[in-house]
């Protein structure tokens, strides 16, 4: 649904990655085609059609849409994959006795400690996801799982280096995003204890790896993981080419002079641009015309809920919980951030 | 997932990343890669064992067949990228995108020596901020030399450009310089120029978002092909 919704296509664009999808329902049925098989005729085709592809894909608009598409794809695909073995090490090998042993009993205790815990994790947001998911597969109390999911990508220290480069001018910005991210963080385990159902929770049905040796299993994971989770990140780094190819950014001046608005306009556009939170500093610092507290917002919301975490977060946890996880998060992310603001900045 | 695994490699080998990402992911890029293309070999070796042990104790096989779940529905949506990665190769953002954004100026610390080299080479970056915030005084009034991609705004008046990113191209913002002074006389957008020209006051600003946009007296312009990275990624970093 998002190939036919995100461009305006010519027709030629339109039937070239259709057939995967049809296809692939068929092959289920009537499993006559493999999936090489079907691969190879699909590249084959590709090649076939590639001058009037070419052409419909000719427009300076579809053009920049493709660079911003491959260029987020390429740039997560690294992290991704490395968030891939990590949790693939930490299902394979890791066993479940140690998280026992090494967070607190107490849920509402092992939420703040896995929150700061994310801080260890050098990677953006793509990598947070699937360990995340592997925790929660690990026994790990979901609470604190998702504080370490929200926590990780804000509050590790490569992010709050590029953040302490692109303000110069405000130190304090650093210390503002470390507090606010991680006080968000463990708000929603805290919330999710309270209120979370762990029906909502769809766990990715991974097939215990009974009978298989480590390394098999170690692999499977890994091939499963990337091709799920790289599938999502293709969704959203087609949402998020689309907006930052089609929406013009005139609309921003008009929202940046009253400060409720301000805060708003910048927390919807940190969900809709789906930055790397190892870049997104410096996103914010560009846009002068807004205030501290919301550039503050920006960067707060971006890492723990954009377009591309949403997918990636509906695919591993299922889409019930996004569904509910999501606005959660964006609230609070958006009140802890201005309230961090208010005190701080 | 082995194609995907060699687009990378190849991406990363040839520097066709340059046109997506900072140089510093190449590493990065090349090792995630090798990672995938080491998973794909050890599911095919896995499977094939699977398949000789099925071919050995033959009730087997129905097992071993439920056993290998097939891949998700949405991974075939990796095939997207992969296919415009492979096949059509978008270029670097060009004026399109640089019209549509405000210039990302912002104050430097302080303004190093200039080259020694007459005209001097600066990049738009150094010049813009130079003439921009320091009225052009660190420039003492020497020639200088800059290159970039040439932007049309819906008046047809001419700016030189240069995307500066930090991370991948989604973050790239422009930076730009209006140009005035003898031009060539047939301006094509997203052609790459190398212009000399003088420090002059005047200043424009971006309809966008109101930053700073210097002029520069252009007193001579030569195309040149596409630079090896077309980014700008000297800044901020």
């Amino acid at each position: 649904m998002a190939i036919t919704e995100d461009a305006p296509p010519g027709p030629a664009e339109r039937t070239a990655p259709a057939p995967p999808s049809g296809a692939v329902a068929r092959e289920r049925e009537g499993r006559g085609l493999s999936s090489p098989l079907l691969l190879t005729l699909v590249l084959l085709l590709a090649v076939l059609a590639q001058s009037p592809l070419r052409g419909a894909l000719g427009t300076p608009l579809m053009q920049s849409w493709m660079t911003v598409f491959v260029a987020v794809t390429v740039q997560a695909l690294p992290f991704l994959v490395l968030g891939v073995l990590l949790s693939a090490a930490i299902a394979v090998f890791v066993p479940p006795s140690f998280f026992a042993r090494a967070l607190p009993n107490r849920p509402a205790l092992a939420v703040p400690v896995a929150g700061l815990a994310g801080a260890v994790l050098p990677g953006c947001e793509c990598a947070s996801v699937p360990v995340a998911g592997a925790l929660v597969r690990r026994g790990v109390t979901p609470a604190a799982a998702l504080a370490f999911l929200l926590s990780a990508p804000a509050i590790n220290p490569i992010v709050l280096t590029a953040t302490a480069v692109a303000f110069p001018r405000d130190p304090e910005m650093v210390l503002a995003r470390f507090l606010a991210s991680l006080l968000v963080a463990c708000a929603m385990g805290w919330l999710w204890q309270r209120l979370g159902r762990t029906d909502w929770l769809r766990p990715p049905a991974h097939g215990a790896h009974e009978g298989a040796t480590r390394g098999e299993a170690f692999w499977n994971s890994v091939r499963h993981d990337t091709m799920h989770a790289g599938g999502f990140l293709v969704l959203g780094a087609m949402a998020a080419a689309t907006l930052k190819a089609a929406v013009p950014a005139t609309w921003l001046r008009t929202a940046a002079d009253q400060p409720l608005l301000s805060v708003l306009a910048l927390a919807v556009l940190a969900v809709l641009l789906s930055i790397c939170s190892e870049a997104d500093a410096f996103v914010a610092a560009s846009l002068t015309q807004f205030s501290l507290t919301a550039k503050l917002v920006f960067l707060v919301v971006g890492p723990m809920i954009d377009l591309k975490l949403f997918a990636m977060q509906a695919g591993t946890f299922g889409r019930g919980f996004a569904l509910r996880f999501a606005p959660a998060t964006f609230a609070l992310a958006v009140g802890g951030a201005v309230l961090t603001g208010a005190v701080l900045l | 997932m082995f194609l995907l695994g060699a687009a990378l490699l190849h991406a990363g080998t040839t520097g066709l990343y340059l046109r997506y990402v900072k140089a510093g992911l190449q590493p990065l890029l090349l090792a995630s890669g090798v990672v995938l293309i080491a998973a794909a070999a050890a599911t095919a070796w896995y499977e094939r064992r699977a398949a000789k042990a099925a071919g050995a104790a033959e009730p087997a096989t129905a097992e071993a067949q439920a056993h290998s779940h097939p891949e998700p529905r949405i991974s075939w949506l990796l095939l997207l990228p992969l296919l415009s990665l492979i096949l059509v190769a978008p270029p670097a953002l060009g004026s399109y995108s640089a019209l549509r954004a405000g210039t990302a100026l912002q104050k430097p610390y302080g303004y190093g020596r200039l080259p020694g080299a007459n005209p001097a080479p600066l990049s738009v970056v150094d010049y813009a901020s130079r003439a921009a915030y320091d009225h052009g005084r660190s420039l003492h009034g020497r020639p200088v030399r800059v290159t970039g991609f040439l932007a049309l705004d819906h008046s047809g008046a001419p700016y030189l450009v240069r995307m500066a990113l930090n991370c991948c191209a989604a973050d790239a913002q422009p930076v730009k310089i209006a140009l005035t002074g003898t031009l060539p006389p047939v301006l094509r957008p997203d052609a790459w120029l190398e212009v000399t020209g003088t420090y002059t006051p005047k200043l424009t600003h971006d309809p966008v978002n109101n930053g700073p946009i210097p002029y520069l007296k252009v007193t001579s312009a030569r195309p040149v092909p596409t630079p090896h990275d077309p980014y700008d990624e000297t800044w901020n970093n």
